[in-house]
């Protein structure tokens, strides 16, 4: 019988990420979402059977970062590239990585197309509510009373229009099997978003349709707050106008454990004021 | 059978095995053909939710190293040549038709040629170019269908087949041959985003941010242009053996000059014409020599003149060029050509 090793790996970088330095900013969650793709990449051993779509905005680097077949679209055109590739080898899994201007404004024909159509592709929806990339701009989902770029005084309903809920309106759809808004501003949200991309994974290799997991992420930068409290402020601020929750869920994917956790009632109450406690 | 069919059916038998279309008049014909015939060779059909996804659509299949066509026509290509820039910056093949009809704006659904300096001008930003080729009968468009996928995969650059209105709608028989291409027996695609299997991962993408890298990538490009220059050109000249006049036109209009050059030379005037057929990269070495012999050109367009600047700079002063066009859908009639051929001989005796 041979000795127990004295030393056992027990994190470490996961294979669909390659290993290069990012460009994201510091306390940016682009991160951590990067990572539970990978996670999830390697736990269903997708690497070398994937092709990844890249957005513009932030995530534009992404063909960098991750290790499978990459591609960058233009601005809003993720689900149409993604579409064609799914349509010509529906062997590959296919996945899209957008921000919510990308996603939101001037891709939302494509969006919402991709899936009405029950388009087998998934799509990791980062919403921050702002153009990072650009400046600090209005984005689609940029909250009322916001301040922006281009809504100096805050965003006025009456004359720079309403934020859109992504999940909510492609929910009235027939196309998506897997519809879900997560966040990751504490380790027990993080777990509660690898499930949900876990979710969406297993609705495209089961051939159930669209699937679309929608990130409320940070922008700390154009935000112009240390990550800490931009974390709070996704709490307080985006999640009661964006409810944390699953909208579709197609009947395969109804697990006893996905019940269990929707029966344990509206996730981590403590974690918002332990958040606040941590701040100076 | 229609223009409109025998692209789609040189398509299918060239081996492209993905469609994207959105709806536009004239050129529906082709996806409701692709519609029915796509399936019975195993091949994809999609109507996509507009002309800007359909390109998208066929971006992400030329990026799995499948041989895709998109059709459209005027306003649908304008809507287009985004996707046309990305997809010439990743190096992918495609082949895209323009059933060019009367414009600009909603203009008509008409003939027309006011399209050239989109196609061959390069259409979306940057510094790229498209290769275009313009047939003048059902027959040759089948033909340059079929050529416009090779040319695609051997430069990886788009390809644009330019028809029009007239073209697409006209019914002519057509000889088809019976060689077909197996998509499966051609050449693989070891840039193509197929799952990173036993390789390092591939990137398409035309995103470069350090300019030196984006100029490294743009001469690459040049050079195939380049290359394209030498081997890719294609013409056809009619009469032009004695000519002492001659007339450049392509498509249609070339069709419509065939006719006022036979009735011009029964009147004893030597004119032949020469046909452009690809528009980019264009016979300006042809045209070059044309000048040195002939005493003027006159161009000849379903436009108010795009074709003719090209003609001038590979003319260069050697003759005088002059123009005759007609523009908005109106096709430009025998008579007219015949006057236009009278007045060149009327200035020459000036």
């Amino acid at each position: 019988m041979e000795p127990a090793p004295r030393e056992r790996v027990i994190f470490e970088r996961p294979k669909a990420l390659e290993p290069v330095r990012m460009h994201y900013c510091p306390g940016c969650t682009h991160g951590i979402v990067h990572r539970l793709v990978a996670e999830l990449l390697d736990e269903f051993d997708l690497v070398d059977s994937a092709v990844g779509i890249a957005p513009v905005g932030c995530g534009v680097f992404a063909y960098d970062y991750f290790a499978c077949d990459m591609i960058e679209a233009a601005h809003g055109r993720a689900p149409a590239v993604a579409t064609g590739l799914k349509r010509v080898r529906p062997d590959l899994f296919i996945f899209a990585y957008q921000g919510d201007g990308d996603l939101a404004s001037i891709g939302m024909a494509e969006t919402i197309h991709a899936a009405a159509r029950g388009e087998n592709i998934t799509i990791v929806f980062i919403n921050n509510a702002v153009y990072g990339m650009t400046g600090g701009q209005m984005a689609p989902t940029t909250l009322p009373g916001q301040v922006t770029t281009t809504t100096p005084l805050g965003r006025d309903p009456k004359l720079a229009g309403n934020p859109i809920r992504v999940c909510e309106l492609l929910s009235v759809l027939e196309g998506p099997a897997y519809i879900s808004r997560v966040t990751v501003t504490s380790p027990r949200r993080v777990r509660a978003a690898k499930r949900a991309v876990r979710a969406a994974f297993q609705a495209q290799l089961q051939g159930l349709g669209f699937s679309l997991v929608e990130v409320l992420s940070n922008c700390p930068t154009r935000w112009g707050m240390p990550p800490d409290k931009s974390l709070v402020w996704i709490e307080q601020n985006m999640v009661p106008y964006y409810p944390i929750k699953e909208f579709v869920v197609a009947e395969p994917l109804r697990r006893p454990a996905s019940r269990e956790e929707k029966s344990a009632g509206p996730p981590p109450r403590g974690r918002e004021s332990s958040l606040r406690e941590a701040l100076p | 059978m229609r223009g409109n069919e025998a692209i789609p059916q040189a398509a299918i038998d060239a081996g492209c095995r993905a469609f994207f279309g959105y709806p536009i008049t004239p050129q529906n014909q082709i996806p409701d053909y692709m519609a029915a015939h796509m399936p019975e060779v195993g091949g994809v059909f999609l109507q996509a939710e507009s002309e800007i996804s359909a390109i998208n659509m066929v971006y992400g299949a030329a990026a799995a190293g499948v041989r895709v066509m998109t059709a459209s026509s005027s306003p649908g290509i304008s809507l287009k040549q985004e996707g046309i820039s990305y997809i010439a910056e990743s190096e992918l093949p495609c082949v895209i038709v323009n059933i060019v009809r009367g414009g600009s704006g909603l203009g008509n659904i008409a003939p027309s040629q006011c399209d050239y300096f989109q196609a061959v001008k390069g259409g979306g930003h940057g510094d790229y170019r498209t290769f275009v080729l313009a047939g003048w009968s059902v027959q040759e468009l089948y033909d340059l269908t079929r050529a416009a996928f090779a040319l695609a995969d051997r430069y990886r650059n788009p390809v644009l087949l330019l028809a029009d209105a007239l073209l697409g709608q006209m019914m002519e028989p057509v000889v088809i041959p019976h060689e077909v291409v197996d998509p499966t027996a051609l050449p693989l695609k070891p840039w193509a985003t197929t799952g990173a299997k036993g390789r390092r991962h591939n990137i398409i993408n035309s995103l470069h941010i350090y300019p030196p890298d984006l100029e490294q990538s743009n001469l690459r490009l040049l050079a195939r242009y380049q290359e394209a220059a030498e081997c890719e050109v294609r013409f056809s000249t009619e009469n032009l053996e004695d000519a002492e006049y001659a007339i450049v036109a392509y498509g249609t209009a070339a069709r419509v000059v065939v006719t006022a050059i036979q009735q011009a030379r029964a009147e004893g005037i030597p004119v032949g014409l020469l046909r452009p057929i690809s528009l980019f990269p264009f016979p300006s070495s042809r045209i070059s020599s044309l000048a040195e012999k002939v005493k003027a050109i006159l161009v000849v367009e379903l436009s108010l003149g795009q074709m003719v600047e090209d003609v001038r700079l590979a003319v260069e002063g050697r003759c005088p060029v002059h123009f005759l066009g007609r523009s908005g859908g109106v096709v430009v009639t025998p008579p007219e050509v015949l006057e236009a051929i009278k007045a060149l001989v009327e200035r020459r005796r000036e």
